[in-house]
């Protein structure tokens, strides 16, 4: 049966329906639409979708503009065209091949005489438990994209409530799943990518170029886990999906999108009894004319000779060829140039040719630098004069020139092509032989450090690392730097791989941008997820700018294991206790206490060198109960843990003592309690001496005070320790108010310049002008900063609060005191003690004791 | 600063690039052990959860919502501490720092960063109805 119409003209027309309106489909409308000049085709094309057609290839760019119609094609409407029906928010449901009809979702049926199927594909969803859960989306079409805003914007007011960031997961790292991630990251979604392969996108790159390319996009921000599959996704209470990996770890997600693959969209065929391939697609010979002569298949559902093509241009190639075919032509569809460049949040990728070098005798020529993240490989044939094929990451502008020559002969040295221009071998600055030993130690020549920073080692760090010099006894280290420096690498002062800034800097950031999270600063200012080096130096500078309690919100995160459980871990995990005793004074009833305590727990007594008591041997889940009893009595944390003052030791002055000139004691106190709980870039310590004599040893702490006859005379940067340091004298015969005036000064100074873990003494050595210049600052306010460095000090002297007070009055800190989570009645099995010998002390797992005879 | 060659080649992963040895969590069944609330663990922190035979693991949370579980015996110091440790990442490999001597171990492969011949064993972890558990491999 054959339908005919009349038609304006008064000649026959025929009728093709078009199932599926997608990119191929509009091109096959509009290829025979323009070559049918004597109209001799009427047109009806089915769009599942309620859009016409739009440009699936930039359905990333939807994110953000949100403007359906910047994605549609152009003349997708057919507005002016009276032989096109386009049927927008209609299915195909079944075909029937026999009487030469499809019938649609709305009911209808429609006569052809020619059926061209361009369903196109659908999303591979793969079959773990809880795909379907409420939040799980796939990217395929505008409507999706909507759906994961929806959800996105949804994640983000749950995270806000939560204090944490909102993140997605994408499951499949290939082209697509990337741009999921893109559009993941767009939506202020931390993505996370889950490929199955040992590496991205696996179909287009190697294994050198997916390094590159997860290196480049982990960069972004983007955390990849290759190798890795989905093996369950369960929905929690809280509306997040818990997602078990199939490496054993698990992730709390917002929203998983599935980009793991398509398949081709070929139900209607099947049903309608159409031969289809092994791996689905609606089979086709060159012509695209399936196994039903009247019945074609264009774009990603045709399998042309067995094989589905997934990209756009060879779609648009079939449509021209079945266009061709209804128009009498001859045309056949001449295979496909698989060659892809793209470029996926940013980064260039390129393959093309042989990538994967799968012809006999083929060789491969790499250039990888890692210092610009990029890769490139050209594939050639076994006498390395063709070019065969190749791949380009992080940079693809050779990608054009390299594509011409596949085929061909390449003139000249085929490494060239992938060669930077311009390399420079000059030799380094110095006049030492290559084979000239500089670690002694560990017979490292000098060649192999200067190749060691030819290869991308930009630091000492980096050079320690993959060469081991200096790590012995450093004494090679000033040599090493200086070939570092020849060779012209700038000597970084960054603080750890996650921060460029130096310690200072980032104080000088934190003040000036208010900024109070650690993920806040790093997502501006860093990199990465932060370190055991950087997040307690920005935890000490969130500390020093403000009064909140060290272990709220996000900070708690962030403190070293001593901070976090505000006491100091010992080497069998169980921690010390200190009671702040201000200048070494203690009331009986406070002693007695703190001998009961002991006594109750178990604990080693020892009295420290800075004038308080040190109880040692508590496990986790003990601290709070003998923090209870020591606020009890009026004790407050020593702040032993922290970087931070420690203590003031004084002698016992006038008072009592009959060469005494000053109230060391009284003064001592004072001092204590006005710094104590400051956050430093390292520990402080201070002495007070009521005369010359010098019995409270001032001279060796970071802030020294001696009385004299007229008052106090102030020393500053002295310590004791590895380097010792003599404190020096800042200023003379100070009255009390002066005094503390300019220790305010001081330490303010000092904490918002110095280096991570740079004590007084090396920070004054470091500081241009030296003591003069400090005493410029302090004494004659030079910087004119003065009354700034005051008014900080007076904020953290209203702020203070005791740490330990602060917990034991918050449930949800105290919960946090616990040897296990699972049983925290539970003490710790691991920890054991020896009480045989003269004293108390660990012992170790898996090691003897350690009884020592007398 | 290059690396040029004509015949094939292995080339050296750059600096930042994720390598990803196969050390994962021995594969089969597994006695699930139920640790804690997912909402206990804070973020960027761990705890230690006792296991049934008296071992321990540390199981961590980090803010990018990533969970996973190591031992919580610091092979260096021979003490459970590992989970009190800090975490954090290298060159974007997840890790946690030993809160003793500072020793970095990748959270996801239980390697410790700066020693190849130390590893620490590793737990598969999952989440179920709120509920974190450890997986432990059956004998």
């Amino acid at each position: 049966m054959t339908t005919t119409t009349e038609n304006h003209n008064g000649t026959d027309t025929r009728t093709v329906v078009v199932v599926g309106h997608g990119m191929v489909g509009h091109r096959f409308v509009e290829a025979l639409r323009s070559r049918d000049t004597e109209s001799t085709w009427k047109v009806v094309v089915l769009s599942e979708e309620a859009e016409a057609a739009y440009d699936r290839v930039g359905l990333s760019s939807y994110v953000g503009a949100w403007d359906r119609g910047a994605l549609a094609l152009a003349g997708n409407t057919y507005a002016e065209d009276a032989l096109v029906d386009l049927r927008l928010g209609t299915r195909a449901e079944t075909v029937d091949r026999v009487a030469r009809t499809v019938t649609t979702s709305a009911g209808d049926v429609i006569a052809y005489d020619s059926l061209v199927l361009a369903t196109g594909s659908y999303p591979f969803v793969p079959p773990v438990p809880g795909h379907d859960s409420t939040g799980c989306f796939v990217y395929r079409t505008l409507d999706d994209l909507d759906g994961i805003r929806a959800a996105a914007e949804v994640a983000h007011e749950r995270a806000r409530a939560e204090g944490r960031e909102a993140n997605g997961l994408v499951v499949g790292g290939g082209l697509l799943g990337l741009e999921a991630a893109n559009a993941l990251r767009l939506l202020g979604l931390t993505p996370h990518v889950v490929e199955f392969a040992p590496r991205l996108m696996p179909l287009q790159v190697d294994e050198g170029g997916g390094a590159v390319l997860e290196g480049l996009i982990s960069n972004l921000g983007v955390q990849v886990h290759t190798g890795a599959g989905t093996s369950s996704i369960s929905p929690q209470d809280d509306g997040r999906l818990a997602v078990e990996l199939s490496d054993g770890t698990a992730l709390l997600t917002d929203l998983v999108v599935f980009s793991a693959g398509v398949r081709p969209s070929d139900a209607v065929a099947r049903d309608a009894g159409l031969d289809v391939g092994e791996r689905g697609g609606v089979v086709t010979d060159l012509a695209c004319r399936t196994s039903d002569e009247n019945v074609w298949a264009v774009g990603e559902v045709a399998a042309v000779e067995g094989r589905c093509y997934g990209l756009v241009a060879p779609g648009y190639t079939m449509a021209e060829v079945v266009a061709d075919r209804l128009l009498g032509g001859a045309a056949t569809f001449p295979g496909a140039d698989l060659s892809t460049k793209l470029k996926l949040l940013g980064v260039d990728v390129a393959s093309f040719g042989d990538a994967m070098a799968t012809t006999p005798g083929a060789l491969e020529i790499v250039h990888t630098d890692a210092t610009k993240g990029t890769y490139a490989k050209v594939v050639v044939s076994d006498d390395a004069r063709t070019l065969l094929g190749g791949i380009l990451v992080g940079d693809a502008s050779a990608y054009t020139t390299l594509k011409a020559y596949v085929g061909r002969e390449v003139p000249g040295d085929p490494g060239a092509l992938v060669s930077p221009a311009g390399i420079d071998d000059s030799a380094l600055g110095s006049a030492l032989p290559d084979d000239a030993v500089i670690c002694s130690c560990n017979n490292v020549t000098k060649g192999s450090i200067c190749g060691a920073i030819a290869e991308g080692a930009c630091d000492l760090a980096a050079i320690k690392g993959c060469t081991s010099a200096g790590t012995t006894c450093g004494g090679c280290l000033p040599t090493v730097k200086k070939l570092l420096v020849d060779s012209g690498v700038e000597l970084s002062k960054a603080l750890c791989e996650h921060f460029e800034q130096s310690r200072a800097e980032l104080f000088e950031i934190v003040a000036s941008t208010g900024i109070r999270t650690f993920s806040g600063l790093i997502a501006r200012y860093g990199t990465g997820t932060g370190c055991e080096i950087c997040k307690p130096t920005v935890a000490s500078i969130l500390a020093s700018t403000s009064s909140d309690h060290i272990l709220d919100g996000e900070q708690a995160a962030l403190q070293d294991s001593n901070d976090h459980f505000l006491a100091n871990i010992q080497k069998n995990g169980t921690y010390s206790v200190v009671p702040r005793m201000p200048g070494g004074e203690v009331t009986a009833e406070q002693l007695i206490t703190i001998g009961q305590i002991a006594q109750d727990f178990g604990l080693y007594v020892k009295v420290t060198g800075g004038q308080r008591i040190d109880l040692f041997g508590a496990r986790v889940e003990q601290l709070p109960a003998i923090w209870q009893r020591l606020v009890d009595v009026g004790m407050e944390s020593g702040q032993a843990y922290g970087k931070s003052l420690r203590t003031v030791k004084s002698c016992v002055g006038s008072t009592w003592c009959r060469y005494g000139v000053q109230d060391s004691v009284g003064m001592a106190v004072d001092l204590e309690h006005r710094y104590r709980g400051l956050r430093s870039p390292h520990k402080l310590k201070f002495g007070v001496s009521g005369c010359a004599r010098e019995c409270a040893e001032a001279r060796g702490k970071d802030v020294g005070v001696i009385a004299t006859d007229k008052g106090w005379n102030l020393y500053v940067c002295g310590n004791g320790g590895q380097t010792p340091a003599h404190a020096r004298l800042l200023a003379s015969d100070l009255d009390d108010e002066t005094l503390v005036r300019y220790i305010d000064r001081f330490l303010v100074f000092y904490v918002r310049t110095a280096d991570r873990l740079q004590r007084t003494a090396p920070w004054l050595d470091s500081l241009e002008g030296g003591l003069d210049h400090l005493k410029a600052v302090v004494c004659d306010d030079s910087l004119g900063i003065a009354a700034d460095l005051e008014a900080t000090m007076a904020r953290h002297v209203d702020g203070y609060q005791d740490e330990w007070k602060a917990v034991l009055d918050d449930p949800e800190k105290l919960a946090r005191f616990v040897s296990f989570v699972n049983a925290p009645e539970e003490a710790d099995p691991t920890v054991a003690f020896d009480e045989s010998g003269p004293r108390k002390v660990p012992v170790m797992l898996g090691m003897p004791s350690t009884n020592r005879p007398e | 600063m290059t690396t040029l060659a004509t015949a094939p080649v292995h080339t050296t992963a750059p600096a930042r690039t994720v390598v990803r040895p196969g050390i994962v969590p021995a594969p089969g069944a597994k006695q699930w052990v139920p640790a804690c609330d997912v909402h206990r663990l804070v973020p960027g922190r761990g705890v230690a959860v006792l296991l049934p035979g008296g071992a321990q693991a540390a199981l961590f949370l980090l803010p990018n919502g990533m969970i996973y579980a190591v031992d919580n015996l610091d092979p260096y110091a021979g003490a459970a501490v590992l989970s009190r440790g800090l975490t954090g990442d290298r060159g974007g490999e997840p890790t946690v720092a030993s809160p003793l001597l500072k020793q970095v171990f990748s959270l996801r492969t239980g390697a410790a960063l700066d020693d190849e011949a130390t590893t620490l064993p590793t737990y598969a972890v999952r989440v179920q109805h709120g509920i974190v558990h450890i997986g432990l491999s059956l004998p």
